[in-house]
Protein backbone atom coordinates (compact mmCIF):
# COMPACT_ATOMS: atom_id res chain seq x y z
CA UNK A 1 0.00 0.00 0.00
CA UNK A 2 2.84 2.37 1.02
CA UNK A 3 4.69 1.41 -2.14
CA UNK A 4 1.69 2.27 -4.30
CA UNK A 5 1.37 5.68 -2.62
CA UNK A 6 5.12 6.18 -3.04
CA UNK A 7 4.87 5.49 -6.75
CA UNK A 8 1.84 7.73 -7.14
CA UNK A 9 3.56 10.63 -5.36
CA UNK A 10 6.72 10.21 -7.42
CA UNK A 11 4.70 10.04 -10.62
CA UNK A 12 2.81 13.21 -9.70
CA UNK A 13 6.10 14.93 -8.84
CA UNK A 14 7.63 13.93 -12.17
CA UNK A 15 4.58 15.08 -14.10
CA UNK A 16 4.56 18.28 -12.07
CA UNK A 17 8.26 18.93 -12.70
CA UNK A 18 7.88 18.28 -16.41
CA UNK A 19 4.91 20.64 -16.47
CA UNK A 20 6.93 23.33 -14.71
CA UNK A 21 9.90 22.82 -17.04
CA UNK A 22 7.62 22.91 -20.06
CA UNK A 23 5.84 26.00 -18.84
CA UNK A 24 9.22 27.65 -18.10
CA UNK A 25 10.26 26.88 -21.64
CA UNK A 26 6.79 27.87 -22.83
CA UNK A 27 6.87 31.22 -21.08
CA UNK A 28 10.42 31.80 -22.34
CA UNK A 29 9.39 31.12 -25.93
CA UNK A 30 6.28 33.26 -25.42
CA UNK A 31 8.56 36.25 -24.87
CA UNK A 32 9.79 35.78 -28.44
CA UNK A 33 6.32 35.47 -29.96
CA UNK A 34 3.78 38.17 -30.73
CA UNK A 35 0.47 36.90 -32.06
CA UNK A 36 1.40 34.78 -35.06
CA UNK A 37 4.86 36.33 -35.33
CA UNK A 38 7.66 34.05 -34.17
CA UNK A 39 11.23 35.15 -33.73
CA UNK A 40 13.98 32.90 -35.10
CA UNK A 41 14.74 32.21 -31.42
CA UNK A 42 11.71 29.93 -31.28
CA UNK A 43 13.10 27.76 -34.10
CA UNK A 44 16.59 27.45 -32.64
CA UNK A 45 17.78 24.44 -30.65
CA UNK A 46 17.99 24.71 -26.83
CA UNK A 47 21.81 24.82 -27.02
CA UNK A 48 21.72 27.72 -29.46
CA UNK A 49 19.15 29.57 -27.36
CA UNK A 50 21.30 29.04 -24.28
CA UNK A 51 24.22 30.60 -26.12
CA UNK A 52 22.12 33.68 -26.87
CA UNK A 53 20.62 33.97 -23.40
CA UNK A 54 23.97 34.25 -21.63
CA UNK A 55 25.74 37.50 -22.54
CA UNK A 56 29.04 35.86 -21.79
CA UNK A 57 28.50 32.72 -23.86
CA UNK A 58 27.16 34.83 -26.72
CA UNK A 59 30.06 35.35 -29.17
CA UNK A 60 28.21 38.39 -30.56
CA UNK A 61 29.40 40.25 -27.49
CA UNK A 62 32.94 40.24 -28.85
CA UNK A 63 31.59 42.69 -31.45
CA UNK A 64 29.65 44.58 -28.78
CA UNK A 65 32.92 45.10 -26.87
CA UNK A 66 34.48 46.46 -30.02
CA UNK A 67 31.44 48.65 -30.70
CA UNK A 68 31.71 50.14 -27.23
CA UNK A 69 35.36 50.98 -27.85
CA UNK A 70 34.57 52.51 -31.24
CA UNK A 71 31.73 54.58 -29.75
CA UNK A 72 34.32 56.29 -27.58
CA UNK A 73 37.05 56.58 -30.22
CA UNK A 74 37.64 59.97 -31.85
CA UNK A 75 37.69 60.03 -35.63
CA UNK A 76 38.06 62.62 -38.34
CA UNK A 77 39.53 66.12 -38.50
CA UNK A 78 37.44 67.43 -35.57
CA UNK A 79 38.56 64.53 -33.38
CA UNK A 80 35.00 63.74 -32.32
CA UNK A 81 33.74 60.37 -31.15
CA UNK A 82 30.11 59.24 -31.13
CA UNK A 83 30.16 59.93 -27.41
CA UNK A 84 31.13 63.60 -27.98
CA UNK A 85 27.63 64.38 -29.33
CA UNK A 86 25.60 61.41 -28.15
CA UNK A 87 26.97 60.82 -24.68
CA UNK A 88 26.27 57.41 -23.23
CA UNK A 89 24.81 55.07 -25.85
CA UNK A 90 22.56 53.40 -23.29
CA UNK A 91 20.67 56.67 -22.97
CA UNK A 92 20.88 58.32 -26.36
CA UNK A 93 20.45 55.18 -28.47
CA UNK A 94 17.68 53.61 -26.40
CA UNK A 95 14.83 52.70 -28.75
CA UNK A 96 16.66 53.95 -31.83
CA UNK A 97 17.56 50.55 -33.29
CA UNK A 98 13.97 49.35 -32.89
CA UNK A 99 12.74 51.97 -35.37
CA UNK A 100 15.15 51.32 -38.21
CA UNK A 101 15.07 51.39 -41.23
CA UNK A 102 13.61 54.92 -41.27
CA UNK A 103 12.83 57.52 -43.90
CA UNK A 104 15.49 60.22 -43.86
CA UNK A 105 14.26 63.53 -45.30
CA UNK A 106 17.75 64.81 -46.18
CA UNK A 107 18.54 61.61 -48.07
CA UNK A 108 15.05 61.44 -49.56
CA UNK A 109 14.88 57.69 -48.97
CA UNK A 110 14.68 55.01 -46.33
CA UNK A 111 18.04 54.21 -44.75
CA UNK A 112 19.23 51.51 -42.36
CA UNK A 113 21.39 51.78 -39.23
CA UNK A 114 24.59 51.03 -41.11
CA UNK A 115 23.91 53.89 -43.50
CA UNK A 116 23.02 56.19 -40.61
CA UNK A 117 26.29 55.38 -38.86
CA UNK A 118 28.28 56.12 -41.99
CA UNK A 119 26.32 59.32 -42.66
CA UNK A 120 27.16 60.54 -39.18
CA UNK A 121 30.80 59.68 -39.78
CA UNK A 122 31.07 61.39 -43.14
CA UNK A 123 28.86 64.44 -42.61
CA UNK A 124 29.38 65.21 -38.93
CA UNK A 125 32.74 63.75 -38.04
CA UNK A 126 34.63 64.18 -41.29
CA UNK A 127 35.64 60.57 -41.01
CA UNK A 128 35.76 57.85 -43.66
CA UNK A 129 32.76 55.51 -43.77
CA UNK A 130 33.21 51.98 -42.46
CA UNK A 131 33.13 49.48 -45.36
CA UNK A 132 30.04 47.29 -45.65
CA UNK A 133 30.25 44.12 -43.57
CA UNK A 134 33.51 45.25 -41.99
CA UNK A 135 34.19 44.25 -38.41
CA UNK A 136 33.90 47.87 -37.30
CA UNK A 137 30.58 48.55 -39.03
CA UNK A 138 29.14 45.31 -37.64
CA UNK A 139 30.41 46.21 -34.18
CA UNK A 140 28.87 49.68 -34.25
CA UNK A 141 25.57 48.50 -35.71
CA UNK A 142 25.27 45.76 -33.12
CA UNK A 143 26.23 48.13 -30.30
CA UNK A 144 23.59 50.66 -31.32
CA UNK A 145 20.92 48.01 -31.73
CA UNK A 146 21.83 46.41 -28.41
CA UNK A 147 20.54 49.56 -26.72
CA UNK A 148 17.07 48.58 -27.95
CA UNK A 149 17.35 44.96 -26.86
CA UNK A 150 14.10 43.69 -25.40
CA UNK A 151 12.12 46.60 -26.83
CA UNK A 152 9.50 45.88 -29.49
CA UNK A 153 10.40 46.38 -33.15
CA UNK A 154 8.59 49.62 -34.07
CA UNK A 155 9.15 50.53 -37.71
CA UNK A 156 7.08 53.17 -39.53
CA UNK A 157 5.59 51.98 -42.80
CA UNK A 158 3.27 54.91 -43.52
CA UNK A 159 3.91 58.45 -44.71
CA UNK A 160 7.04 58.97 -46.82
CA UNK A 161 8.29 55.48 -45.87
CA UNK A 162 5.31 53.81 -47.51
CA UNK A 163 6.55 53.80 -51.10
CA UNK A 164 9.82 52.15 -49.96
CA UNK A 165 7.93 49.64 -47.84
CA UNK A 166 5.86 48.73 -50.91
CA UNK A 167 9.08 48.22 -52.89
CA UNK A 168 10.32 45.95 -50.14
CA UNK A 169 7.07 43.99 -50.25
CA UNK A 170 7.36 43.67 -54.01
CA UNK A 171 10.90 42.25 -53.69
CA UNK A 172 9.71 39.83 -50.99
CA UNK A 173 6.85 38.54 -53.12
CA UNK A 174 8.80 38.29 -56.40
CA UNK A 175 10.18 34.95 -57.57
CA UNK A 176 13.83 35.10 -58.49
CA UNK A 177 16.83 32.98 -59.33
CA UNK A 178 17.21 29.72 -61.17
CA UNK A 179 15.08 28.09 -58.50
CA UNK A 180 12.48 30.76 -59.21
CA UNK A 181 11.44 31.20 -55.61
CA UNK A 182 10.34 34.18 -53.56
CA UNK A 183 10.95 34.94 -49.88
CA UNK A 184 7.21 34.68 -49.37
CA UNK A 185 7.04 31.08 -50.59
CA UNK A 186 9.37 29.72 -47.92
CA UNK A 187 8.85 32.12 -45.07
CA UNK A 188 5.11 32.76 -45.28
CA UNK A 189 3.56 29.87 -47.18
CA UNK A 190 5.90 27.20 -45.86
CA UNK A 191 7.14 28.33 -42.48
CA UNK A 192 7.10 25.46 -39.99
CA UNK A 193 7.50 22.98 -42.84
CA UNK A 194 10.75 21.10 -43.37
CA UNK A 195 13.40 21.92 -45.94
CA UNK A 196 15.64 18.84 -45.72
CA UNK A 197 16.15 18.52 -41.96
CA UNK A 198 15.61 22.23 -41.30
CA UNK A 199 12.35 23.69 -40.09
CA UNK A 200 11.69 26.83 -42.13
CA UNK A 201 11.34 29.89 -39.94
CA UNK A 202 9.36 33.02 -40.68
CA UNK A 203 12.58 34.75 -41.68
CA UNK A 204 12.29 37.42 -38.98
CA UNK A 205 15.19 39.84 -38.62
CA UNK A 206 14.69 41.17 -35.09
CA UNK A 207 18.02 39.66 -34.01
CA UNK A 208 20.35 41.17 -36.57
CA UNK A 209 23.27 41.70 -36.64
CA UNK A 210 23.32 38.03 -35.67
CA UNK A 211 26.04 35.56 -34.73
CA UNK A 212 25.37 32.69 -37.10
CA UNK A 213 27.03 29.44 -36.11
CA UNK A 214 27.50 28.66 -39.78
CA UNK A 215 29.30 31.96 -40.40
CA UNK A 216 31.24 31.64 -37.14
CA UNK A 217 30.92 35.40 -37.11
CA UNK A 218 28.50 38.22 -36.48
CA UNK A 219 26.83 39.19 -39.75
CA UNK A 220 24.37 41.76 -41.03
CA UNK A 221 20.85 41.32 -42.33
CA UNK A 222 22.08 42.20 -45.82
CA UNK A 223 24.62 39.40 -45.65
CA UNK A 224 21.71 37.11 -44.91
CA UNK A 225 19.65 38.52 -47.78
CA UNK A 226 22.59 37.97 -50.13
CA UNK A 227 22.92 34.41 -48.86
CA UNK A 228 19.24 33.68 -49.36
CA UNK A 229 19.41 35.10 -52.88
CA UNK A 230 22.45 32.94 -53.66
CA UNK A 231 20.65 29.85 -52.43
CA UNK A 232 17.84 30.26 -54.94
CA UNK A 233 20.61 30.80 -57.50
CA UNK A 234 19.85 34.46 -57.93
CA UNK A 235 22.59 37.03 -58.34
CA UNK A 236 22.97 38.70 -54.94
CA UNK A 237 22.72 42.49 -54.93
CA UNK A 238 25.61 44.59 -53.65
CA UNK A 239 25.60 45.63 -50.00
CA UNK A 240 23.76 48.89 -49.55
CA UNK A 241 21.42 48.37 -52.51
CA UNK A 242 18.22 50.29 -52.01
CA UNK A 243 16.33 47.07 -52.75
CA UNK A 244 17.86 45.48 -49.65
CA UNK A 245 17.19 48.49 -47.47
CA UNK A 246 13.56 48.56 -48.63
CA UNK A 247 13.37 44.80 -48.08
CA UNK A 248 14.77 45.28 -44.58
CA UNK A 249 11.96 47.73 -43.81
CA UNK A 250 9.34 45.35 -45.13
CA UNK A 251 10.69 42.28 -43.31
CA UNK A 252 11.09 44.30 -40.10
CA UNK A 253 7.42 45.25 -40.36
CA UNK A 254 6.50 41.55 -40.57
CA UNK A 255 8.03 41.26 -37.12
CA UNK A 256 6.52 44.44 -35.69
CA UNK A 257 6.32 44.03 -31.93
CA UNK A 258 8.85 41.20 -31.65
CA UNK A 259 11.61 42.01 -29.15
CA UNK A 260 14.90 43.28 -30.56
CA UNK A 261 17.34 40.44 -29.80
CA UNK A 262 20.60 41.86 -31.16
CA UNK A 263 23.04 40.18 -31.01
CA UNK A 264 21.02 37.01 -31.61
CA UNK A 265 22.62 33.57 -32.02
CA UNK A 266 21.25 31.45 -34.83
CA UNK A 267 22.36 28.44 -36.83
CA UNK B 1 56.04 38.05 -36.59
CA UNK B 2 54.19 37.75 -39.92
CA UNK B 3 50.61 38.97 -39.97
CA UNK B 4 49.23 38.46 -36.51
CA UNK B 5 45.47 39.07 -36.45
CA UNK B 6 45.06 42.68 -35.40
CA UNK B 7 42.72 44.09 -32.81
CA UNK B 8 41.69 40.87 -31.20
CA UNK B 9 38.96 41.11 -28.54
CA UNK B 10 39.12 38.98 -25.42
CA UNK B 11 36.42 38.53 -22.82
CA UNK B 12 36.83 37.03 -19.37
CA UNK B 13 34.33 36.00 -16.74
CA UNK B 14 36.18 35.57 -13.46
CA UNK B 15 34.46 36.14 -10.12
CA UNK B 16 35.96 39.20 -8.43
CA UNK B 17 35.72 37.60 -5.00
CA UNK B 18 35.70 34.05 -3.58
CA UNK B 19 36.10 32.24 -0.31
CA UNK B 20 39.32 30.33 0.23
CA UNK B 21 39.05 26.84 -1.23
CA UNK B 22 36.00 27.67 -3.35
CA UNK B 23 36.02 26.10 -6.81
CA UNK B 24 35.29 28.92 -9.26
CA UNK B 25 34.38 28.67 -12.91
CA UNK B 26 36.33 30.80 -15.37
CA UNK B 27 34.96 31.50 -18.84
CA UNK B 28 36.93 32.99 -21.67
CA UNK B 29 36.25 34.11 -25.22
CA UNK B 30 38.57 35.47 -27.87
CA UNK B 31 37.75 36.79 -31.35
CA UNK B 32 39.74 34.79 -33.89
CA UNK B 33 38.69 33.26 -37.24
CA UNK B 34 40.59 30.01 -36.56
CA UNK B 35 41.31 29.32 -40.22
CA UNK B 36 41.50 25.54 -40.27
CA UNK B 37 43.35 25.35 -43.59
CA UNK B 38 40.38 23.50 -45.08
CA UNK B 39 38.27 26.50 -46.13
CA UNK B 40 38.41 28.52 -49.32
CA UNK B 41 38.03 32.21 -49.94
CA UNK B 42 35.56 33.74 -52.40
CA UNK B 43 38.10 33.32 -55.21
CA UNK B 44 38.25 29.59 -54.53
CA UNK B 45 41.73 29.71 -53.09
CA UNK B 46 42.42 27.67 -49.94
CA UNK B 47 42.94 29.91 -46.91
CA UNK B 48 46.09 28.71 -45.14
CA UNK B 49 45.81 27.43 -41.57
CA UNK B 50 46.00 30.23 -39.01
CA UNK B 51 44.69 29.31 -35.61
CA UNK B 52 45.22 29.94 -31.95
CA UNK B 53 47.05 26.79 -31.01
CA UNK B 54 47.65 27.27 -27.28
CA UNK B 55 45.75 28.78 -24.35
CA UNK B 56 47.59 29.01 -21.03
CA UNK B 57 46.47 30.41 -17.69
CA UNK B 58 48.55 31.24 -14.63
CA UNK B 59 47.34 32.19 -11.16
CA UNK B 60 49.84 34.43 -9.37
CA UNK B 61 52.42 33.07 -11.78
CA UNK B 62 51.56 29.41 -11.17
CA UNK B 63 50.28 27.49 -14.25
CA UNK B 64 46.72 26.31 -13.62
CA UNK B 65 45.36 25.43 -17.06
CA UNK B 66 46.63 24.71 -20.54
CA UNK B 67 44.77 23.82 -23.72
CA UNK B 68 46.25 22.83 -27.07
CA UNK B 69 43.79 23.77 -29.81
CA UNK B 70 43.56 21.97 -33.16
CA UNK B 71 41.85 23.31 -36.33
CA UNK B 72 38.65 21.53 -35.23
CA UNK B 73 38.09 24.19 -32.58
CA UNK B 74 35.42 26.67 -33.72
CA UNK B 75 36.19 30.29 -34.52
CA UNK B 76 36.03 32.75 -31.62
CA UNK B 77 37.14 30.05 -29.16
CA UNK B 78 35.06 29.77 -26.01
CA UNK B 79 36.94 27.97 -23.24
CA UNK B 80 35.65 27.42 -19.70
CA UNK B 81 37.33 25.56 -16.84
CA UNK B 82 37.51 25.47 -13.04
CA UNK B 83 40.11 26.67 -10.54
CA UNK B 84 40.39 26.43 -6.75
CA UNK B 85 40.47 30.01 -5.44
CA UNK B 86 43.11 29.87 -2.73
CA UNK B 87 44.81 33.28 -2.79
CA UNK B 88 44.12 36.89 -3.69
CA UNK B 89 45.87 37.85 -6.87
CA UNK B 90 45.92 37.80 -10.63
CA UNK B 91 44.93 35.39 -13.33
CA UNK B 92 46.99 35.83 -16.51
CA UNK B 93 45.59 34.49 -19.76
CA UNK B 94 47.70 33.98 -22.88
CA UNK B 95 46.45 32.84 -26.27
CA UNK B 96 49.21 32.04 -28.79
CA UNK B 97 48.61 31.70 -32.51
CA UNK B 98 50.41 29.91 -35.34
CA UNK B 99 52.45 33.04 -36.07
CA UNK B 100 53.76 33.11 -32.51
CA UNK B 101 51.67 36.18 -31.64
CA UNK B 102 50.53 36.15 -28.02
CA UNK B 103 47.25 37.78 -26.99
CA UNK B 104 46.96 38.51 -23.30
CA UNK B 105 44.37 39.45 -20.73
CA UNK B 106 44.21 39.58 -16.96
CA UNK B 107 41.70 39.41 -14.11
CA UNK B 108 41.95 40.08 -10.38
CA UNK B 109 40.41 38.08 -7.59
CA UNK B 110 40.11 38.75 -3.87
CA UNK B 111 40.05 35.58 -1.81
CA UNK B 112 39.04 35.73 1.86
CA UNK C 1 4.11 -9.32 -72.59
CA UNK C 2 5.79 -6.08 -71.60
CA UNK C 3 6.21 -5.32 -67.91
CA UNK C 4 7.52 -2.08 -66.49
CA UNK C 5 10.38 -2.25 -64.06
CA UNK C 6 12.49 0.52 -62.61
CA UNK C 7 15.07 -0.28 -65.29
CA UNK C 8 12.59 0.34 -68.03
CA UNK C 9 10.26 -2.03 -69.84
CA UNK C 10 11.40 -5.64 -69.37
CA UNK C 11 10.96 -7.81 -72.38
CA UNK C 12 12.68 -10.70 -70.70
CA UNK C 13 12.45 -11.52 -67.03
CA UNK C 14 15.97 -12.95 -67.38
CA UNK C 15 17.34 -9.51 -68.24
CA UNK C 16 15.56 -8.13 -65.24
CA UNK C 17 17.08 -10.74 -62.95
CA UNK C 18 20.56 -10.08 -64.40
CA UNK C 19 20.07 -6.36 -63.89
CA UNK C 20 18.95 -6.94 -60.33
CA UNK C 21 21.88 -9.26 -59.68
CA UNK C 22 24.24 -6.70 -61.21
CA UNK C 23 22.98 -3.92 -59.01
CA UNK C 24 23.18 -6.29 -56.06
CA UNK C 25 26.84 -6.91 -56.85
CA UNK C 26 27.48 -3.20 -57.09
CA UNK C 27 25.70 -2.70 -53.80
CA UNK C 28 27.78 -5.43 -52.20
CA UNK C 29 30.96 -3.81 -53.52
CA UNK C 30 29.80 -0.48 -52.15
CA UNK C 31 29.20 -2.03 -48.75
CA UNK C 32 32.65 -3.60 -48.85
CA UNK C 33 34.20 -0.25 -49.71
CA UNK C 34 32.41 1.95 -47.17
CA UNK C 35 33.53 0.25 -43.98
CA UNK C 36 37.15 0.53 -45.15
CA UNK C 37 36.81 4.29 -45.47
CA UNK C 38 35.14 4.46 -42.08
CA UNK C 39 37.78 2.16 -40.57
CA UNK C 40 40.54 4.43 -41.88
CA UNK C 41 39.08 7.33 -39.89
CA UNK C 42 38.76 5.22 -36.74
CA UNK C 43 42.35 4.08 -37.22
CA UNK C 44 43.46 7.74 -37.51
CA UNK C 45 41.64 8.56 -34.29
CA UNK C 46 43.15 5.63 -32.43
CA UNK C 47 46.60 6.50 -33.74
CA UNK C 48 46.29 10.13 -32.64
CA UNK C 49 44.91 9.19 -29.21
CA UNK C 50 47.72 6.67 -28.69
CA UNK C 51 50.31 9.24 -29.77
CA UNK C 52 49.12 11.63 -27.06
CA UNK C 53 48.41 9.04 -24.37
CA UNK C 54 49.91 5.59 -25.06
CA UNK C 55 47.99 2.67 -23.58
CA UNK C 56 44.56 1.10 -23.65
CA UNK C 57 41.89 3.19 -21.95
CA UNK C 58 39.04 1.61 -20.00
CA UNK C 59 35.50 2.88 -20.51
CA UNK C 60 34.28 4.98 -17.60
CA UNK C 61 34.77 8.09 -15.47
CA UNK C 62 34.56 10.37 -18.53
CA UNK C 63 31.34 12.09 -19.61
CA UNK C 64 30.86 13.97 -22.86
CA UNK C 65 27.98 16.46 -22.85
CA UNK C 66 26.94 17.47 -26.34
CA UNK C 67 23.76 17.97 -28.34
CA UNK C 68 22.45 14.79 -30.01
CA UNK C 69 21.89 16.83 -33.14
CA UNK C 70 24.15 19.81 -33.74
CA UNK C 71 22.32 22.96 -34.82
CA UNK C 72 25.29 23.61 -37.11
CA UNK C 73 28.45 21.58 -37.56
CA UNK C 74 30.62 24.69 -37.41
CA UNK C 75 29.98 25.41 -33.76
CA UNK C 76 29.08 22.46 -31.51
CA UNK C 77 29.20 23.07 -27.73
CA UNK C 78 30.98 20.30 -25.81
CA UNK C 79 31.56 19.70 -22.10
CA UNK C 80 33.95 16.97 -21.00
CA UNK C 81 33.90 16.08 -17.32
CA UNK C 82 35.88 13.40 -15.52
CA UNK C 83 34.89 11.85 -12.22
CA UNK C 84 37.86 12.61 -9.94
CA UNK C 85 38.42 14.16 -6.49
CA UNK C 86 41.24 16.29 -7.98
CA UNK C 87 43.40 15.90 -4.88
CA UNK C 88 47.19 15.61 -4.87
CA UNK C 89 46.77 11.84 -4.49
CA UNK C 90 44.20 11.42 -7.21
CA UNK C 91 43.64 13.87 -10.05
CA UNK C 92 43.19 14.15 -13.80
CA UNK C 93 46.39 15.11 -15.62
CA UNK C 94 45.33 15.21 -19.21
CA UNK C 95 42.13 15.09 -21.23
CA UNK C 96 42.24 14.68 -25.00
CA UNK C 97 39.51 14.58 -27.63
CA UNK C 98 39.40 13.27 -31.22
CA UNK C 99 36.71 13.04 -33.91
CA UNK C 100 36.45 10.32 -36.55
CA UNK C 101 34.80 12.19 -39.40
CA UNK C 102 36.93 15.33 -39.64
CA UNK C 103 39.83 15.92 -42.04
CA UNK C 104 42.16 15.66 -39.01
CA UNK C 105 41.43 13.43 -36.01
CA UNK C 106 42.77 15.60 -33.18
CA UNK C 107 40.47 18.16 -31.56
CA UNK C 108 41.97 19.32 -28.25
CA UNK C 109 44.37 18.53 -25.42
CA UNK C 110 43.84 19.81 -21.88
CA UNK C 111 46.39 19.79 -19.06
CA UNK C 112 44.96 19.87 -15.56
CA UNK C 113 46.12 19.56 -11.94
CA UNK C 114 44.67 19.61 -8.42
CA UNK C 115 44.59 23.41 -8.81
CA UNK C 116 41.50 22.98 -10.96
CA UNK C 117 39.34 21.46 -8.24
CA UNK C 118 37.04 19.98 -10.85
CA UNK C 119 37.93 18.12 -14.04
CA UNK C 120 35.47 19.80 -16.37
CA UNK C 121 36.09 21.76 -19.57
CA UNK C 122 33.70 23.55 -21.96
CA UNK C 123 34.57 24.42 -25.51
CA UNK C 124 33.11 24.56 -29.04
CA UNK C 125 34.16 22.36 -31.93
CA UNK C 126 33.70 21.89 -35.67
CA UNK C 127 32.27 18.66 -36.99
CA UNK C 128 32.38 18.05 -40.73
CA UNK C 129 29.58 15.45 -40.63
CA UNK C 130 27.75 13.10 -38.30
CA UNK C 131 30.59 11.46 -36.44
CA UNK C 132 31.84 9.99 -33.21
CA UNK C 133 33.87 12.07 -30.79
CA UNK C 134 36.09 10.26 -28.29
CA UNK C 135 37.62 11.63 -25.10
CA UNK C 136 40.44 9.99 -23.15
CA UNK C 137 41.54 11.08 -19.66
CA UNK C 138 44.85 10.23 -18.01
CA UNK C 139 44.86 10.09 -14.22
CA UNK C 140 47.75 10.87 -11.91
CA UNK C 141 48.23 7.13 -11.34
CA UNK C 142 48.74 6.69 -15.08
CA UNK C 143 45.41 4.93 -15.71
CA UNK C 144 43.46 5.87 -18.85
CA UNK C 145 39.69 6.24 -19.11
CA UNK C 146 37.49 6.92 -22.11
CA UNK C 147 34.02 7.75 -23.42
CA UNK C 148 32.60 8.29 -26.91
CA UNK C 149 29.54 9.88 -28.34
CA UNK C 150 27.98 10.21 -31.78
CA UNK C 151 26.83 13.69 -32.70
CA UNK C 152 24.51 14.08 -35.66
CA UNK C 153 25.27 16.89 -38.07
CA UNK C 154 22.66 17.69 -40.67
CA UNK C 155 22.82 19.63 -43.90
CA UNK C 156 21.03 22.91 -43.43
CA UNK C 157 17.84 23.35 -45.39
CA UNK C 158 18.98 26.18 -47.54
CA UNK C 159 22.10 27.45 -45.76
CA UNK C 160 22.92 30.84 -47.11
Amino acid sequence: MKLAIGFAVTALLVVGLIAVARSDEGSNLAKHTVGNEKSGYVYASPDTRAMQDDDFSNPGFLWIERGKTLWNTPYGAAGKSCATCHGAAATSMKGVGAKYPVFDAAQGKVIDIEQRINLERTTRMGAAPFPWESRDLLAMTAYVKLQSRGMPVAVTTSGPAKVFWLEGKRFYDTRRGQLDMSCEQCHVQNNNNKLRSNTLSQGQINGFPTYRLKWQSLGSVQRRFRGCNKKVRAEPLPYGSQEYVDLELYVASLGQGLPVETPAVRQ
Amino acid sequence: MPNPIQNVETRLRVPSTATKGEIIEIKTLISHPMYSGFTKDSAGKTIPRDIINTFAVTYNGRPVFKMTLQPAISANPFIAFSVVADQTGTFDFTWTDDNGAAYKDQAQITVS
Amino acid sequence: MMTETEFGPALYTRRKSIAVAGSGLLAALAVLMLPDAALAKTADVNKWLAQQLPGTPSPGKVTIDAPDIAENGNTVPITISVDSPMTEQNYVKTIIMAADGNPLPGVAIFELSPANGKASVDFRIRLAQTEKVTAVAQMSDGSLWTASRVIKVTIGGCGG
